[in-house]
């Protein structure tokens, strides 16, 4: 099978960035991410042989945290917070509409790839609940009836 | 950046800090932590600064963190000299001219301040220092100072003692707040015992959850066998609604620098690891702006101030798993595999990091420890209550007027929490509880509101502290779907090692969904409680152990409801989706067309200026209409 050597290339830097140490697994992880936007196969075949760590521990990893994706996200990832706070004030509701909006369920990407739509646990704002944040972005006491035009603004 | 070797460099940084921190110039400071920069810090620092320059005035723009009240952010501080230092709350871009107006003039105009601090506090150094000398400029008259907000009236703070005052990436500014003297006191006059003696005295229990006695871990770590120790701050601040750790990494990096400094020093430590959570960006960009100023001045790394102490301290970024905030799964984590918790019987004081000595505490306890050394441990005993010493920073936010964070003396009742501080609930509606400690919590009802708030009083009423999240509940608040949430959360992320966590937990989800699905049989409560019992006694970590609370306190306290879900499939707060139903009620319905517009399935109809009705078959219950109704004509039942 043919390898991407663009991936290749990438995480071989990545490696020799953290010195080959097994212990960086998950950084090493998470600058393939944010190289990528998800993590691609080839890349994990590659680690696995430069770090000298089983694949099936590379997968346990990175099946295990949250922050990782094996299959490709849409340009923006919008995260809905699921944190206590927002969900009093209604984050459900927020979900309810983006699913529909979006036409996918969370955890999805949108068919023209712009969004993939993820719940989060908690981002920590919650004095702004409820919150989602698009591509890094914080929107602030969201209310569903505002999504559409924000929506909008992102696919320009 | 200068060495720091001697008392005497850090007496001069301390100089240059506070010509920065009180200059002799006009300085406008701008709240830049993320709630501040969610609500439009970023933009309004940026019109400031053009403004400033285009204007050519002399005036120093600085960044600062959080000072708690977020509901009011973007905040903007004023600082002229012979002046109290004024906040404007709520600014916007458009507000940036007529303020900076004002400023040049010397008047109050549209833009009213919204308190007014005449000192600013040196917790650390045991003194204040005043803005101004002399009296008071007349126009100021009417400002309120900041201790009379009823929100800041009675908050004490220590642990959040710079955030909002200082930039967090001076390290100037934070010695010139007394930081790093208590780093000097202890390597170059304390003996390690000496320090960890002082660190029991002081009461300090662990702010992440347990509230375990900090001293007594640091003893345990510092007797424990083996040349190589480790010092871990947990960071991995994973319970919804709490972000005290994020305010404090954001806002004063440096305090906990400082602190895991001492401690390693008193446990002989020489490697560090701060763990943030993956959540926090900003937290991770001011702790490595901080850490390598630090290390630039030698204050980490070889010799530290010449005491021979080597340490240094190296930051790891989670991945998203709650179960990481788990001393025993955050060291598997910093060790690079999936982050599951271990047996509890062996102690990580023993056997933690790379099986070695690790002493972990979180951020908050960390950020303590400089101003307990500096102002001793008597001092710290002698704030709070008798078990639990010193303050405790809560986030209060949902149902309450005033959001955001407050740092009070351990045993402040409830009530002045919720009523004093907070406002009370907003709209005029009811309190109905409060959650505190996260998915390992419970929710405390309106008839303890009383409760003095420390580690013990919570654990009585069948809560916790955990990290300090209190999220404020109303009327319209279903008990039954708060216990369903957090049991869905803790059923998603438990890490699926144990058989009593990971299949218990999923078949109380299973029950609690049938009951808010309108689907609960009777017996349901029973064998929720038996099952919790189950997985209390059953479960490796205290994550499983404590995942059965948020439903057992619900059950105890608000069982007629779980009775009213069951027994006349009734959602008494109209939450639950199975079981409500909306209407209007055509006796207040302007027939005004607004719901009609907003309703995505367009199942409401009706002729302009008659009242509407609703097609219940075609209804998808998303509430738009009844958030958008300016009437109160849409009810739900």
């Amino acid at each position: 099978m043919k390898r991407d050597k663009t991936v290749e290339k990438k995480v071989k830097e990545i490696v020799k960035k953290y010195g080959a140490e097994k212990s960086s697994l998950i950084a090493i992880l998470q600058d393939i991410q944010e190289a990528f936007n998800y993590l691609p196969k080839d890349a994990l075949i590659v680690l696995n042989e430069a770090l000298d760590v089983p694949l099936s521990r590379i997968y346990e990893v990175a099946t295990f945290y949250n922050a990782f994706s094996l299959t490709p996200r849409g340009k923006y990832l919008i995260e809905v917070c699921a944190g206590t706070a927002c969900h009093v004030t209604g984050a459900i509701t927020l979900m309810d509409r983006l699913e529909r909006e979006l036409e996918v369920k969370c955890g999805e990407t949108t068919k023209d790839a712009v969004f993939t739509l993820e719940q989060v646990r908690c981002l920590g704002c919650c004095s702004l609940a409820p919150v989602i944040r698009i591509g890094g972005n914080i929107h602030a006491y969201l209310t569903q009836d505002e999504i559409p035009k924000i929506l909008r603004n992102y696919r320009q | 950046m200068s060495k720091i070797n001697t008392l005497d460099d850090l007496n001069q940084a301390g100089k240059r800090g506070l010509a920065a921190l009180i200059p002799s110039r006009i300085k406008i400071m701008v709240g830049m932590a993320t709630s501040g920069i969610a609500s439009g810090a970023q933009e309004v620092y940026s019109a400031l600064d053009e403004e400033i320059k285009k204007r050519k005035l002399d005036i120093i723009l600085s960044r600062t963190g959080s000072m708690g009240m977020d509901c009011m952010e973007p905040l903007v501080d004023v600082l002229e000299p012979g002046k109290p230092r004024l906040a404007y709350s709520k600014m916007t871009v458009k507000k940036v001219p007529v303020l900076l107006d004002q400023i040049v003039n010397g008047t109050i105009g549209a833009i009213k301040p919204f308190y007014r601090m005449d000192e600013e506090e040196f917790i650390v150094l045991g003194k204040a220092k005043r803005y101004f000398d002399g009296p008071l400029p007349v126009y100021l008259g009417n400002v309120p100072t900041i201790k009379e907000i009823p929100f800041y009236t009675k908050q004490v703070k220590i642990a959040t003692r710079n955030c909002g005052l200082i930039d967090p990436e001076s390290i100037d500014e934070y010695i010139a707040k007394g930081g790093y003297f208590s780093l000097f006191k202890a390597l170059t006059g304390m003996k390690p015992e000496t320090i960890v003696e002082d660190v029991i005295a002081s009461g300090l229990r662990g702010r992440g959850g347990g509230g375990f006695r900090t001293g007594i871990k640091w003893k345990s770590c510092r007797e424990a066998e083996g040349k190589i120790k480790y010092v871990i701050c947990n960071g991995d601040e994973g319970d919804p609604g709490a972000y005290m750790d994020r305010s404090v990494m954001e806002g004063d990096p440096h305090s906990v620098i400082e602190g895991m400094i001492i401690g390693a020093f008193a446990i002989g430590a020489h490697e560090g690891y701060i763990y943030v959570r993956n959540e926090y960006p900003l937290a991770v960009q001011n702790l490595g702006t901080a850490i390598a100023n630090a290390r630039a001045c030698g204050l980490l790394g070889g010799n530290i101030l010449g005491s021979g102490f080597d340490f240094d301290i190296r930051i790891s970024k989670g991945a998203g798993a709650f179960v990481c905030g788990e001393s025993t799964a955050l060291m598997a984590s910093l060790e690079g595999t999936a982050g599951e918790p271990r047996a509890k019987y062996i102690h990580t004081v023993e056997h933690g990091l790379w099986n070695r000595p690790s002493n972990l505490n979180n951020v908050e306890t960390w950020a303590n420890v400089p101003a307990i050394l500096a102002r001793g441990s008597q001092w710290f005993a002698g704030i709070g209550a008798k078990t639990s010493t010193g303050t405790k920073v809560f986030s209060v936010v949902g149902k309450i007027n005033n959001i955001g964070l407050v740092e009070v003396p351990m045993g402040t009742p409830l009530r002045d929490i919720v009523y004093e501080i907070g406002g009370g609930i907003p709209g005029g509606k009811k309190f109905k509880a409060v959650q505190t400690g996260g998915p390992s919590g419970g929710c405390i009802p309106e008839k303890l509101i009383d409760l003095p708030v420390d580690f013990d009083e919570l654990w009585k009423s069948g809560s916790m502290m955990g990290s300090g999240g209190m999220i404020i509940m109303d009327e319209k608040t279903c008990m039954v779907d708060i216990a369903r949430y957090f049991i869905e959360f803790l059923e998603s992320e438990s890490c699926g090692k144990c058989v009593p966590c990971r299949e218990g937990v999923r078949r109380m989800r299973d029950i609690l969904e049938d009951i808010c699905g309108g689907k609960g049989q009777e017996g349901d409560v029973e064998l929720l409680e038996q099952m919790s019992k189950a997985i209390i006694d059953g479960s490796l970590c205290a994550l499983g152990g404590s995942a059965p609370n948020p439903v057992l306190s619900t059950i105890r306290y608000f069982r007629e409801e779980y009775e009213a879900h069951i027994r006349d499939r009734r959602c008494p707060a109209a939450v639950c989706k199975a079981l409500i139903e909306y209407s209007i009620d055509p006796e207040k319905c302007t027939g005004c067309g607004v719901c009609l517009k907003k309703c995505p399935t367009k199942c409401i109809t009706g002729e302009k200026k008659k009242p509407h009705t609703i097609d219940k078959t075609k209804c998808i219950k998303c509430g738009a209409c009844y958030e958008s109704c300016k009437f109160d004509a849409i009810t739900v039942k």
